[in-house]
């Protein structure tokens, strides 16, 4: 083991330094990575460049982490009413009579059809109702569909939206929603969101650095369906009973037929009223919500318009005069920030779905940068406690140790910054926590080399023996710590994963200091000091 | 210079003989730790308990705990646990899970904040609702099992069976041990908490692998020696790389909980409990288990099995 070929130390050298030079950009202000990434020649590729550095957890730059679970109820429920609507159209059509109306169930509808004849030309027309699920992958369909629809002997037909179809409509809906989310956010000018689904129907939302939490989470969780609706002449007929801001809060009976979405508008921003000094919100429609909003305006002069936001009426200005222009503006009892917040979330667009937030973890900017500071501290102390200690042990061993553990540290934060991972404050105790379990190896190998020399082996033969030995024990020992890790890394999510990430690398990279670094160092030694016995 | 040395060269502890009291001992505190599981309970974070939690400092002057205290449980969500904690004059508030699903879990929040936010910085603001606490304690128990269930079936691959059971023993016991550290201080238990199980379930097991490394060694050398002085010179023989490993762990550990801070403090304490822990059971509990197993004959088993395969690769 004390011959090394030249080729294999420079090998070595140059992995280690490679390694520990991915940790450099570390040091560097975010400007100077950002000013070397932007003033380097094109033709190096941008791995080689000192700019990657390891990213921090919002546990410790401060930030907001908030989860949302979409409804899954209310798609369920809209696609019920959907199909409901679609099988009473059918049964128009196709002029089909049927008993006792048309049943409805959280999960489907259910009508009788008396006449076989009416069913076998029914049922062609319902099935096209239902679509296969999925996308067509490489094996075709999965033979499961939105829609089950089942005959019952006595002629009734009930239709149900299937497990598969209420996820497929789920997954849709997430997806929409990943889409209005990221406008809202983007709207509050944040740097580097992050907005990634989780599970079939979650969606986690990470903002770091941010200064109002609070307005991060009435933006999110808002689902932002803006209708406009004439309000009734009576509550009578096809009328919703809405609670209302106006009007001391007495529900107001406004029509269920809706003139104009919010997805027809194409602009909303935050004004005052020029007469009252209210803050208002100006929008403005596309040309087809301009048309139906100027003919609803012209035909119902003089008669309450109803503003629908969420299900609640937010004022009901009288129609003074034909609004064609396709342009308005929406007064209520605003504050500035909530006229800000609405004008967001009407030009980001309504959510598929309610979404509700299930999870918040906020950390202030202050805590994240004491945390920072303070695991910096217990970093530095527990180095030097444990290189005096080794070096107290070993002499010149305890000092080939040190050089070990420094590099591991420096290995780990490369690993990091090379692979883009996030250091989280269990991350920096699990930096700690190996600084001291780091040295295992070496201990493991010198106390093999101190035995082998006690049961009379030469100096040389002692050394050669420790490393050999000792290196089943090292793997052994280490394999098992890595199963934990790696369960931990699986199940664990945020500063949990981040603490399992530094374990694993943690563990991989003492494996490789311990059997390359520390085996070359000892060689140097031996060559240069020429020693008789072993220095411990 | 003179080197430190904690353990002197040529130490013969009866290291197995020792199980006479470090049985009944763990035993009884194994009792301990049940009977408090079941009485005291374990003080779950809102992690596994739903709720909400406020962390907040005083923007000018010390904080008024008594006030504070007054002012959170007449928010009507029911009594806040208030306490103050770190050298900054931090106080932490923790609101029990609301009835009312998701939803109620928020009004927490901005009802705090409107009674708190001229006076105090908010530090940290964590609310967990009722479905999310109870995937993360599905998760975390998945973990712990997933980890051991994974490390079981690499001992006994790499392992004679005997070895395997003893390691995972030992293992069990220092989870139900740190659990005991857990009831007694009644600590925190939160996610954090987990990752500290599974590494000191981690360690636990390094500690026993060292050792039972040397004890599938001694085996093959000394085909006759009584098994309980093998297990004593298996030990013997690795005490001093234990001592120096745990001494350096211990110091890291110890550099954690002094110098890193409020938020890492239970963790660090855990860990510190953890490796004192693993250092006493894969000496004086996973060893001495093998001497109720057949130690010898399995391991002459693969023995045979390894020699049988070697000679077969020979001739063919």
């Amino acid at each position: 083991m004390l011959r090394f070929q030249t080729r294999k130390v420079i090998v070595v050298l140059l992995v280690l330094l490679f390694g520990c030079g991915f940790a450099l950009p570390n040091l560097f202000s975010p400007e100077t990575r950002k000013a070397i990434e932007t003033g380097a020649p094109s033709w190096i590729p941008r791995i080689l460049l000192p700019i990657h550095a390891v990213v921090l957890g919002l546990d410790l730059q401060g930030g907001s982490h908030v989860l949302l679970e979409i409804d899954r109820a209310d798609l369920v429920r809209s696609q019920v009413t959907q199909l409901r609507d679609d099988v009473r159209r059918i049964l128009r059509d196709e002029r089909i009579s049927f008993q006792g109306g048309i049943g409805m169930t959280a999960r489907g509808v259910s009508v009788r059809v008396p006449e076989a004849a009416d069913r076998a030309k029914l049922l062609p027309k319902l099935r096209e109702l239902s679509q296969p699920v999925g996308t067509l992958g490489a094996f075709g369909p999965s033979g499961n569909n939105t829609i089950d629809i089942v005959e019952q002997p006595d002629g009734l037909i009930q239709l149900s939206v299937s497990e598969g179809g209420a996820n497929e409509r789920v997954r849709r809906a997430v997806e929409q929603a990943m889409e209005v989310l990221r406008r809202r956010v983007d709207a509050l000018g944040t740097t580097e969101p992050n907005i990634q689904r989780q599970g079939l129907d979650r969606i986690l939302v990470q903002v770091p650095g941010l200064q109002d939490p609070q307005r991060l989470k009435d933006i999110l969780g808002q689902t932002a369906k803006l209708q406009f609706r004439m309000v009734a002449e009576s509550q009578a007929g096809d009328v919703d009973m809405l609670p209302s801001n106006d009007a001391g809060g007495q529900p107001v009976p406004v029509e269920r037929r809706v003139i104009v979405e919010g997805a027809d508008l194409i602009d909303a921003q935050p004004a005052f009223d020029s007469r009252t000094s209210q803050p208002i919100v100006n929008f403005r429609f596309n040309i087809r919500g301009a048309q139906r909003f100027g003919q609803a305006t012209t035909e119902n002069l003089g008669r309450p318009l109803a503003i629908v936001l969420d299900n609640r009426v937010i004022s009901s200005p009288v129609i003074q005069s034909p609004i064609t222009g396709g342009s308005g503006q929406i007064s209520g009892n605003f504050t500035v920030e909530s006229v800000n917040n609405l004008a967001i979330l009407l030009r980001a667009g309504a959510l598929p779905a309610k979404m509700t937030i299930v999870e918040e973890r906020t950390v202030g900017p202050g805590l994240g940068a004491d945390s920072i500071q303070a695991g910096k501290l217990a970093t530095l102390i527990a180095t030097v406690l444990v290189i005096i200690y080794m070096i107290g042990t070993y002499g010149v061993f305890g000092l080939i140790a040190s050089i070990a553990l420094l590099v591991h540290v420096c290995l780990i934060f490369g690993l990091m910054s090379v692979l883009g991972a996030t250091m989280t404050l269990p991350g920096i105790a699990g930096i700690v926590l190996t600084i001291g379990t780091a040295v295992d190896s070496n201990v493991l190998i010198y106390e093999r080399m101190r035995e082998e020399s006690h049961q009379g082996r030469s100096l040389v033969s002692a050394l050669e023996a420790g490393f050999q030995r000792a290196f089943a024990t090292i793997i052994d020992s280490n394999v098992t710590m890595l199963i934990a890790a790696l369960a931990l890394f699986a199940l664990g999510s945020g500063p949990v994963r981040g603490f399992a990430v530094v374990f694993i690398l943690g563990i991989l990279t003492t494996v490789i200091t311990a059997v390359t670094l520390t085996r070359m160092l000892i060689a140097l030694w031996y060559r240069w000091a020429r020693p008789k016995a072993l220095p411990f | 210079m003179r080197l430190l040395r904690i353990v002197p060269d040529g130490t013969t502890f009866k290291i197995v003989r020792f199980r006479r009291f470090s049985y009944p001992f763990s035993a009884a505190y194994s009792l301990l730790v049940l009977a408090l599981f079941l009485t005291v309970g374990l003080n779950f974070g809102i992690d596994f308990r739903g709720g909400t939690l406020i962390e907040m400092q005083s923007k000018a002057g010390k904080p008024e705990i008594a006030s504070v205290r007054q002012a959170a449980n007449g928010l009507g969500f029911g009594e806040a646990e208030v306490q103050e904690f770190g050298s900054g004059g931090e106080i932490s508030m923790r609101f029990a899970l609301q009835p009312g699903g998701e939803v109620a879990q928020q009004q927490v929040v901005v009802k705090a904040r409107d009674a708190f936010s001229s006076t105090y910085d908010f530090r940290r603001v964590e609310t967990v609702g009722p479905r999310v606490s109870g995937e993360l304690v599905q998760a975390g128990t998945l973990g712990v099992v997933l980890a051991i269930v994974g490390v079981l079936i690499y001992l006994w691959f790499r392992f004679e069976m005997p070895l395997a059971i003893g390691a995972i023993l030992g293992t069990l016991h220092d989870i139900v041990l740190t659990m005991g550290f857990f009831l007694i201080t009644q600590l925190e238990f939160n996610l954090t908490s987990i990752a500290a199980i599974l590494t000191i379930v981690g360690y636990s097991l390094n500690e026993t692998v060292v050792v039972f490394d040397r004890t599938r060694e001694l085996l093959r050398r000394y085909k006759t020696m009584p098994v309980a002085d093998l297990l004593d010179l298996s030990v013997n023989s690795t005490l001093s790389r234990t001592a120096i490993t745990s001494t350096t762990t211990v110091l890291a550990l110890i550099a954690l909980v002094l110098f890193g801070g409020s938020a890492i403090e239970g963790f660090a304490l855990v860990m510190l409990f953890g490796v004192v822990v693993c250092t006493y059971s894969a000496m004086f509990i996973s060893t001495p288990v093998l001497l109720y197993m057949d130690v010898r004959s399995t391991a002459a088993r693969e023995d045979a099995l390894e020699k049988a395969t070697a000679s077969g690769k020979a001739k063919a």
